[in-house]
């Protein structure tokens, strides 16, 4: 069987004044349909450059992302992005911004009516048809994250790409967003990719933990299955022996086998 | 004497006073206030009124010698009335009141600035989009937006053999630069995050510039039409000078030549709030349609 989606020995590096800064190296991965993988690391490992490589914003140095036997060279609404600081367009309503990327995507295959039950549904789904009409400006940050999701998932992505997703918001605000999230992904079983540097929203979301060692030419050092099953409540996993473990491994990884050393530049 | 001893005086110095009840009047309540409204009405229009007076005062001194080359207001008043009074009469075709030579520059300006608004939002999004383009041209704008508009008259009725077309052109070749710039500047300011949007969204260049591009420049858009309805109508009165036809600017050209200065004053006064109401305009029109998009 082949995998889903296959990064097969990715390099990237940068020029940057005839500079050449090797970036990621290396990197070996296979992700299967409906699975929930997580990438962590130190911040400048490489992590969001990675998530970039697969979104196809950014181009690979050597290697190939592999979608389904296809390769990846350019951006594409099958592989949907949800940006750490949401990327709404301003002068756009909340239902707007989601029509924007449904008309873009459904233009021909759906219907007017078609399209717009399929905006609504897919606001119901963060919960946000409530605010439809307003612009992003007159809504909190975890709101904008959400229709942020919600323009996501509106694209019917083969891979729904989060880079960072919860960073900018407040701890409650966060945790609702986790169960908001799982919540989608039990649902729809979306294959999906998240960038993170919080290590219990890590365990607690993905499937498997992809942890990176620090650059320059950083590789993937670990990766941990996560055996919880699911639907998990993160009140019950406080004290799961299972969470535990896992958070420990992660733990470990990070601060004592690759401890972050602020660059002496 | 202590410290504790002070304080005891002190304390008694001030007895407890009962609690009042203080009780809101009617004033403390906001609502229609006749008395509040004229007070800020007079606040914005008493100052420039005293100091229009004032320098009407000076004018009126220092011109009112028989010695004097120009005329003092009063004068204007008495000789331009009917300029003053009439905005709107029509007496024939080269006798008609300055509203309608003013409308009919405003109808010139309309033409050119509209073409060098349309010519220059797709020029400025060229260059701010195209790394090459904006080498290859930006040296070229900035050679040519130094060159006074009185410049390319000559150049332009060469061309066109027609006065019309002329200060047509003169009109839009001013107008053009500062709206190129700053669309420029305001589409190499686009945040990459809307850019990877339309990337992930796979918009086409087309889609791109009306869906993305032009609102999120059109605060810098709208400060370049600003700048450029501005020098338009300073354009349109020096090239009418020297076209011809019916324009406000060859009114002032016409009354110099038959030393007519009170009407030449009268003019200048409508030129200058013609050109500060078209400024409000296109700040007011900026205003409204950029309404939410600089907010974050």
């Amino acid at each position: 069987m082949t995998a889903y989606l296959k990064l097969d020995h990715i390099d990237k590096s940068f020029a940057r004044g005839g500079q050449v800064s090797e970036v990621l190296s290396d990197i070996r991965l296979t992700i299967d349909k409906g699975e929930f993988v997580s990438i962590i690391g130190h911040s400048g490992c490489g992590k969001s450059t990675l998530l970039n490589l697969i979104a196809g914003l950014t181009k690979v140095s050597a290697g190939a992302v592999l979608l389904q036997d296809k390769e990846v060279d350019s951006p594409g609404p099958e592989r949907a992005v949800v940006f750490q600081n949401h990327s709404l367009l301003p002068w756009l309503t909340v239902y707007e911004n989601i029509s924007l990327a449904v008309s873009k995507v459904f233009g021909r295959s759906k219907s007017k009516a078609e399209r717009h039950e399929w905006i609504m549904r897919n606001l119901d789904l963060v919960q946000m048809a409530h605010a439809r009409y307003k612009r992003p400006a007159e809504i909190s940050g975890g709101m904008k994250q959400r229709v942020g999701i919600a323009r996501a998932l509106a694209m019917e992505p083969k891979i729904l790409l989060l880079d960072e997703p919860f960073g900018a918001l407040d701890a409650l605000t966060r945790a609702h967003l986790q169960d908001a999230v799982m919540d989608i992904h039990s649902r729809l079983g979306s294959t999906t990719i998240m960038i993170t540097h919080d290590v219990d929203e890590a365990v607690l979301l993905s499937d498997r933990i992809v942890m990176m060692t620090n650059g320059p030419a950083a590789t993937i050092g670990e990766v941990l299955a996560v055996p919880l099953t699911r639907p998990r409540r993160r009140v019950e996993l406080a004290s799961d022996r299972t969470f535990l473990r896992c958070r420990e491994a992660v733990l470990k990884f990070l601060y004592e086998r690759h401890r972050f050393v602020e660059a002496a530049e | 004497m202590s410290i504790q001893t002070i304080e005891d005086t002190n304390v008694k110095a001030f007895p407890a006073k009962p609690a009042e009840v203080i009780a809101l009047t009617a004033k403390a309540r906001r609502r229609f206030e006749p008395m509040a409204i004229a007070g800020r009405l007079a606040s914005t229009l008493v100052p420039p009124i005293i100091v229009i007076a004032l320098l009407l005062v000076v004018w009126q001194v220092a011109c009112s010698s028989p010695t004097s080359s120009l005329p003092p207001p009063s004068q204007v008043w008495n000789e331009a009335y009917d300029l003053i009074a009439h905005p709107f009469f029509d007496n024939g075709p080269q006798d008609i009141g300055l509203a309608w030579r003013v409308l009919i520059s405003l109808q010139r300006v309309a033409i050119g600035f509209g073409l060098a608004a349309v010519v220059g939002v797709a020029l400025g999004a060229l260059v701010g989009q195209s790394i090459w383009a904006m080498r290859g041209l930006d040296p070229v704008f900035q050679i040519l937006r130094t060159v006074p508009p009185l410049a390319w008259l000559p150049l332009s009725l060469a061309a066109f053999r027609d006065s019309n077309p002329s200060a047509l052109f003169v009109i839009f070749i001013t107008s053009i630069w500062p709206i190129i710039i700053n669309t420029a500047v305001g589409v190499r300011n686009i945040p990459q995050d809307y850019r990877n949007v339309a990337l992930i969204l796979r918009l086409n260049p087309f889609e791109f510039f009306v869906k993305i591009m032009v609102p999120a420049a059109a605060p810098y858009i709208f400060t370049g039409l600003r700048i450029g309805i501005g020098l338009s109508w300073l354009a349109i009165v020096a090239a009418e000078m020297l076209t011809g036809g019916v324009g406000i600017g060859f009114f002032i050209w016409d009354a110099w030549n038959s030393s007519r200065l009170p009407d030449i004053i009268v003019a200048l006064a409508y030129i200058g709030v013609t050109g500060f109401c078209l400024d409000r305009l296109v700040a007011a029109v900026g205003a409204f349609v950029t309404r939410g998009t600089t907010a974050k």
